[in-house]
C-alpha cells in the first residue's frame, strides 16, 4: 500500500483567487524519498500540507478530489489522526518546539497517544540515540542553538516511528555543516526506518543525490516527476533556474547532468576533464587598508555570566566593497552586523564608521509597520531596490516573501539622494529564497554605491555577488580573502562547482568552471 | 523570566514537590502576620531562590514587587482611620478629606506590602524554578487541554520577550521617522498572532489534537522529592499552628504593640530552617 497517494487534488486558500494545487495526481511508495523542487509559490508547501493534513484542515479553504494518506482519507482525518502515521518537520525551529526540555519535546507526541510510560521512555532513548540527540535529552529547549534544535524537532517527528516523513526546508536556516549533517541523517533514518520521505528544498544540490525521485512543481500543476538524473536533464532545458550548478557544469561541458558531487566527478574523470588537484587557488589573510567604510578593532563582545562571542576581531570594509561573512551558527556573524550598526557596544575594542551603517535583519516583517507600501519607504528608496510603483498601495504583509525583504531593504536604506549609508549590512538575506530570487538580489547588491557586509551560510549566493569573503570561527576571523580563495579550498564552505572540480583554478560557479575546463588540454582518461 | 534547568536541589526535585514547596511558603506568607516571622518567611523565599541559582530571576521580580509593596504600604497608610499615634498630620487631600497618617497605619501597611512582596516573589520562584513540562504533566490527567493553555502561555512570555528585542532592534534601524507607538502595537499584535499559529500548527502535527487521556505515570521518589515535600509539609504545618495558636500575635491597632518573645523568634528561626534544609544535600542535581 501506497504512504501517499493523491487523485485529481485541488486546493485553494481562503481568500485566495488562484488554486494553489491543480489536478495533482501523486504516489509515494513505502521507503521512498521524493524531493520537491519548485520555485516560491509553486505549491510545495501546500503539497507538503496535504501530506500532514494541516491542508485543508487547519488553514481552511477549498479542497477537491481525494487524498489518503497511510491509508487514511483526507477528508475523515486531520492532522492530529494523521499524525500516527505522519512525522512533520517545519523550516523555522524555533516555532515548532512547543515543550521546555528536549525530554519532554521527544516525549509529547507519545504522550498525546496515551502511549505508557515505559514505551514512552523507550522511544525517548530511541529517538535521542538515532539522531545522536542522546546527550541533550535533559538540557532546556531554550539553550540549543539552531541545529540542535532542528534535530530535536526531527526527532519529536520521528518518535512515533512515521510511514511517512514531511519536511518543508529543513535546512534553511542552519549553516552548511548542521544542514549537511541533517540531510545525512536523514539518508540514515530512510535507510533504516524504511520511513518514506517527503522533502521539499530550494538548495537541491544538497539532497538529490540521496533522492529516489523529484517532483517539481510550477504554478501548483507536477510538471515533472522523474528520477534525479532525468529531473536535471528535464531542468537544464525547461527550467534552469532549477538546474544545480553541478548539472550546469556538466551540461556546459557536453556531459549528461548527474546528481551529487561524487558522480559528477566521476563522469568529468571519464572524459578527462577533471583537473589536478595540486593546482589550489592560493589561501591569504588580508591586511587592513587606509579609510575603510567600516573598521573593527580588536573588537571583544563577551556577554554577561556568558559565553565570549568576539575575540579580539580586527577587520575593516572598504568603501563601495562587497563583503561576505561566513561561519557556523553561533560564529559571531549577527553579533558582528549588529556592532557594525551600533546596535551593541563592544566591551573592549574600537568599531570607527564613516557614514550611517544601515542593517537589515533575518526578519523583514520586523521592519513593516505600516498599511500601505508607500507608507513605508520613500518613492526613490523603493525604486532603487525595485518595487513596482503599483505596489503603493498594498498592505505590506500581503507582499510575497521577495517583495517584503525588498520593502524591507527600502526602509532601512531611506531615500538615496538624502543620506545614503556608507555600509549597508544583510543578514541571512537569502533565507527562504529561490534560486531565481537569490539571483536578484545579488544583482541589487552589486549595483548598489554602498559597501554591502553580508551575513550568509549560502556559498553559491556569494559566489555571485561578493569582492571577498571572511570566514569567522569562534568569534575570529580565521580566513580572508577573494571568493575563489575561501571557497574554493573549503569542504562545507565551498560551492559545488568548487567541490566538484576540488578547488582547481578557483571555479566557484558553473560558468567558472566551463570556462576553465573548456582551456584545458584533457588529460589522460583513467577509468 | 521562565524556566531554565539548573544544577539545584530544587530543580531536581519533581513539579509535584516544587509546586508543593512554593505553594506552602505562600501560604505561610499569607497566614503570618507577625514582622518577624513573615520577614523570616520571605528571608526564606530568597535564600530558596539563590541557593536553587534563579536569584537573579527573584531580583528582577523584586523591581516589580518592591515597588508594589511601597504602594501597599503607602495607601494603607493614607486610607486607614485607625492608629493612636499620629506621625504626620497631612491635612485636607482631595476625595480622602481630612487625613493624619498614623504609626499603626503605617506599620501594619508595611506588613501588608512585604506579605504582597513574598508572594510575588513565591510566583517568581515557582515560575524559575517547577518545570511547566511536568506540571503539565501532572494535571493532564485532570484537564489536559487547560493545563496544556497554561503551560503554553507560560512558555510563550520569552519568546513573546525575545520578539520584542527583535522588534526593537529592527526599528532602530529604519531610516526616517520612527513608527508611532500605535503603528508598533499593531505590528507586534500581528507578530503575537503569527507566532501563535505556528504554535498552534506544530502542536496539530505533534497529535495535540487527537490527545488522549494519558496513563498514571510512576517514578520512584529521590531524596530531592521527599525533602522538598517534608520542608513543604513542614512549613504549612508551622503557619497553620501560628494562625490557629495564635503563636505569634499581630495588633497594629488601636496602639502598636511589638514585643518579640522567644517563642516568635524561635518560631521564625524553625520556619526559616525546615524551608531552606532541602538545600543542604546536594547530591545528583544535575540531570
Amino acid at each position: 500500500m501506497n504512504v501517499l497517494e493523491l487523485e485529481d487534488v485541488s486546493y485553494r486558500y481562503p481568500r485566495s483567487r488562484e488554486p494553489a494545487l491543480k489536478r495533482v495526481h501523486l504516489e509515494v511508495a513505502p521507503g521512498e524519498l521524493i524531493v520537491l523542487a519548485g520555485a516560491t509559490g509553486s505549491g510545495k508547501s501546500t503539497l507538503l500540507g496535504i501530506a500532514c493534513g494541516l491542508v485543508p484542515h487547519f488553514h481552511g479553504g477549498e479542497f477537491t478530489g481525494r487524498a489518503q494518506i497511510a491509508g487514511m482519507d483526507l477528508r475523515d482525518h486531520g492532522p492530529g489522526e494523521l499524525a500516527t502515521a505522519v512525522g512533520t518537520l517545519f523550516q523555522d525551529p524555533e516555532t515548532q518546539v512547543v515543550m521546555g526540555t528536549v525530554r519532554s519535546e521527544l516525549a509529547f507526541p507519545l504522550e498525546n497517544r496515551g502511549a505508557a510510560p515505559a514505551a514512552v521512555a523507550r522511544g525517548v532513548e530511541e529517538a535521542g540515540l538515532a539522531l545522536g540527540i542522546d546527550r541533550l535529552l535533559g538540557r532546556d529547549t531554550a539553550t540549543l542553538s539552531g541545529g540542535e534544535l532542528q534535530r530535536v524537532a526531527l526527532g519529536a517527528a520521528l518518535v512515533g516511528r512515521p510511514a511517512l516523513l514531511v519536511l518543508d526546508e529543513p535546512t534553511s536556516q542552519l549553516d552548511p555543516v548542521a544542514g549537511d549533517e541533517l540531510i545525512g541523517t536523514l539518508r540514515r533514518l530512510n535507510e533504516d526506518y524504511d520511513a518514506a520521505i517527503l522533502l521539499s528544498e530550494h538548495r537541491l544540490e544538497r539532497c538529490l543525490g540521496l533522492a529516489d525521485r523529484v517532483i517539481a512543481l510550477d504554478g501548483g500543476r507536477v510538471v515533472c516527476d522523474a528520477p534525479p538524473d532525468r529531473f536535471l536533464a528535464w531542468a537544464l532545458a525547461e527550467a534552469p533556474e532549477l538546474a544545480t550548478p553541478g548539472a550546469r557544469l556538466l551540461n556546459g561541458v557536453g556531459l549528461r547532468p548527474a546528481a551529487g558531487v561524487k558522480r559528477a566527478r566521476r563522469a568529468l574523470r571519464e572524459r578527462g576533464l577533471l583537473p589536478d588537484p595540486a593546482d589550489h587557488a592560493a589561501s591569504a589573510r588580508r591586511k587592513g587598508r587606509p579609510n575603510p567604510a567600516l573598521a573593527f578593532h580588536r573588537v571583544w563582545h563577551e556577554v554577561h555570566e556568558g559565553p565570549v562571542i568576539l575575540r579580539s576581531l580586527s577587520v575593516d570594509v572598504a568603501a563601495g566593497e562587497k563583503v561576505a561573512l561566513m561561519g557556523r551558527n553561533g560564529a559571531g556573524k549577527s553579533t558582528v552586523l549588529r556592532h557594525a550598526a551600533g546596535l551593541m557596544e563592544p566591551t573592549r575594542g574600537q568599531v570607527t564608521r564613516t557614514g550611517r551603517v544601515a542593517l537589515l535583519l533575518q526578519n523583514p516583517n520586523d521592519y513593516l509597520v505600516h498599511d500601505r507600501v508607500a507608507a513605508e519607504a520613500p518613492a526613490a528608496a523603493l525604486e532603487a531596490v525595485g518595487l513596482e510603483a503599483d505596489l503603493g498601495d498594498r498592505n505590506p504583509r500581503d507582499l510575497s516573501g521577495g517583495e517584503k525583504q525588498r520593502l524591507a531593504l527600502a526602509t532601512v536604506l531611506g531615500d538615496p539622494s538624502l543620506a545614503p549609508p556608507a555600509v549597508l549590512c544583510l543578514d541571512e538575506p537569502t533565507r527562504g529564497l529561490d534560486r531565481g530570487r537569490k539571483a536578484n538580489l545579488a544583482a541589487l547588491l552589486r549595483t548598489l554605491t554602498a559597501a554591502v557586509l553580508v551575513a550568509t551560510h549560502d556559498p553559491e549566493f556569494v559566489a555571485t555577488f561578493a569582492d571577498r569573503v571572511v570566514l569567522l570561527g569562534d568569534g575570529a576571523v580565521i580566513a580572508d580573502g577573494s571568493p575563489a580563495e575561501v571557497l574554493a579550498t573549503g569542504t562545507y564552505f565551498a560551492t559545488e562547482t568548487a567541490r566538484i572540480l576540488g578547488g582547481v583554478g578557483g571555479a566557484l560557479t558553473p560558468e567558472d568552471g566551463v570556462t576553465l575546463l573548456m582551456h584545458r588540454e584533457p588529460a589522460e582518461v583513467t577509468v | 523570566m521562565s524556566y531554565r534547568r539548573r544544577p539545584s536541589p530544587l530543580h531536581a526535585a519533581r513539579a509535584a514537590a516544587g509546586v508543593c514547596y512554593c505553594a506552602a511558603l505562600a501560604v505561610a506568607a499569607l497566614l503570618v502576620s507577625a514582622p518577624l516571622v513573615l520577614g523570616a518567611v520571605a528571608l526564606a523565599v530568597v535564600s530558596a531562590g539563590m541557593a536553587a541559582g534563579v536569584g537573579r530571576d527573584l531580583r528582577r521580580a523584586a523591581t516589580f514587587a518592591l515597588p508594589l509593596a511601597g504602594l501597599v504600604a503607602l495607601i494603607n497608610a493614607l486610607v486607614t482611620r485607625e492608629g493612636l499615634t499620629v506621625i504626620w498630620r497631612v491635612g485636607e487631600l482631595p476625595v480622602l478629606g481630612h487625613t493624619d497618617i498614623t504609626l499603626e497605619a503605617t506599620a501594619y501597611g508595611a506588613v501588608l506590602g512585604l506579605r504582597a512582596a513574598t508572594l510575588v516573589l513565591c510566583g517568581a520562584l515557582y515560575t524559575a524554578a517547577v518545570d511547566p513540562d511536568e506540571v503539565l504533566r501532572l494535571f493532564r490527567r485532570a484537564s489536559f487541554r487547560s493545563a496544556l493553555a497554561a503551560t503554553l502561555a507560560t512558555r510563550l512570555v520569552p519568546v513573546l520577550a525575545r520578539d520584542a528585542r527583535r522588534l526593537s532592534d529592527a526599528q532602530r534601524c529604519r531610516s526616517g521617522p520612527p513608527a508611532t507607538r500605535v503603528q508598533l502595537l499593531r505590528a507586534t499584535t500581528a507578530g503575537i498572532f503569527d507566532r501563535a499559529l505556528d504554535v498552534a500548527a506544530a502542536l496539530e502535527v505533534r497529535g495535540y489534537g487527537s490527545a488522549r487521556r494519558p496513563p498514571r505515570f510512576t517514578r520512584p521518589y529521590s531524596r530531592h522529592d521527599i525533602a522538598f515535600l517534608g520542608a513543604a509539609a513542614g512549613v504549612a504545618v508551622l503557619a497553620l499552628a501560628t494562625r490557629v495558636g495564635d503563636l505569634a500575635p499581630f495588633q497594629a491597632y488601636p496602639a502598636l504593640h511589638l514585643p518579640v518573645p522567644a517563642s516568635e523568634a524561635a518560631l521564625a528561626v524553625a520556619l526559616f530552617t525546615c524551608a531552606l534544609a532541602p538545600f543542604s544535600s546536594r547530591r545528583g542535581i544535575e540531570r
